[in-house]
């Protein structure tokens, strides 16, 4: 059975079983592996994209789910808000392994997107799900602040 | 070796391969308090029994008297940490739609239902005893508005609370069936809606 998805503003077509995690999708299916497996249960938000501008497990949905509808991953994110996060990543050096930032950076992303000035809590508050094995979580919040005021500069 | 207790062996090793299988309950119908003659205490007892439905964990676990939900049987805090927000459906950035879609995913475990969302705290059953739930249930400043007609319709058909009863991933279902709380909360409501000493 065939899906049709909307990927990073793409139309892409897969023919299989549509209880397959979007996750296998993005990464086996589509090579759009900057999307990251962490642990398969909607615990860490390693695999978080986009779906109509709202964070979303990817490991925990089905691909039949997201049919119709816009998903964005961590390769299509290029909003005025994503490009204000990336530079601030880049300037605070947030990433320490890397692997879990390419979920965090959707998530920060989604939460700017409708909270242009975040408090400390709203950032929590919208991150808790995003585990850090690094703990990056005192760099990841400032950052968040830093990209605020870019946005808001 | 007879089928029956090839039957049995065959139950024992899914048992033993699967972990505890999670099985629903009974739940007593209307009928078995008819022999309770004071009306007021026949529809106490009614409620007692939905009550069984309304403070099992698959139902009280969204009600929570604080921002976040719980899980399991046991009712451990939502992990990850999630609140309810400003409409009952999460923070911003972590919305509930985050993990959870229209129907429960078995290959995550994660549940499922396209209304999903927690229930307002004006409606937030743990820790509240029995009584106090009742009394709430029935209270319109309290209940959404609802009539005790409205009440009934949702007890017996809304479908997310029927969610309770098809919770997926093994996770142990609701007492009874949907049907037979709705039969229990139709007796109580033409019983008077007498509510248990809080």
């Amino acid at each position: 059975m065939s899906v049709t998805l909307n990927i990073n503003g793409t139309r892409r077509d897969f023919d299989g079983d549509p209880d397959t995690p979007l996750l296998w999708v993005i990464r086996d299916e589509l090579g759009l592996t900057g999307t990251k497996y962490g642990c398969g249960i909607a615990q860490c938000g390693a695999c978080t994209v986009h779906v109509d501008g709202q964070t979303l497990r990817s490991c925990s949905a089905p691909v039949s789910a997201v049919a119709g509808r816009q998903v964005t991953t961590i390769e299509g994110l290029a909003s005025r808000t994503a490009k204000a996060v990336q530079k601030a990543w880049v300037d605070l050096d947030v990433v320490q392994c890397g692997y879990c930032q390419s979920g965090q950076i959707m998530s920060a992303t989604a939460l700017l997107e409708k909270k242009p000035k975040p408090s400390d809590t709203d950032i929590d508050r919208a991150m808790a799900g995003n585990i850090c094995r690094c703990a990056t979580y005192q760099r990841i919040r400032a950052a968040i602040h830093a990209a605020s005021a870019q946005l808001a500069g | 070796m007879s089928s029956s207790v090839k039957a049995r062996l065959l139950i024992i090793v899914l048992a033993g391969t699967t972990g505890s299988l999670a099985v629903a309950e009974d739940l007593r119908g209307p009928e078995t308090f008819a022999s309770i003659t004071n009306q007021s205490e026949r529809s106490r007892a009614l409620f007692v029994e939905a009550g069984r439905v309304l403070q099992h964990p698959r139902c009280v676990n969204c009600h929570p008297v604080g921002e976040r939900p719980t899980q399991g049987n046991d009712a451990h805090p939502h992990s990850p940490l999630v609140v309810r927000g400003p409409d009952d459906k999460g923070a911003i950035g972590l919305r509930c739609t985050t993990c959870h879609q229209n129907a429960n995913y078995e290959p995550s475990r994660v549940p499922g239902h396209p209304l999903w969302h927690v229930a307002p705290k004006s409606m937030a059953w743990q820790t509240k005893s029995l009584g106090q739930i009742c009394e709430q249930i029935k209270d319109p400043r309290r209940n959404g508005g609802k009539t005790l007609a409205a009440i009934h319709e949702h007890m017996a058909h809304d479908s997310l609370v029927g969610w309770g009863w098809m919770p997926g991933a093994n996770r142990e279902p609701a007492p009874g069936t949907q049907a037979q709380l709705g039969a229990l909360i139709a007796a109580w409501i033409e019983s008077g809606a007498a509510c248990p000493v809080l």
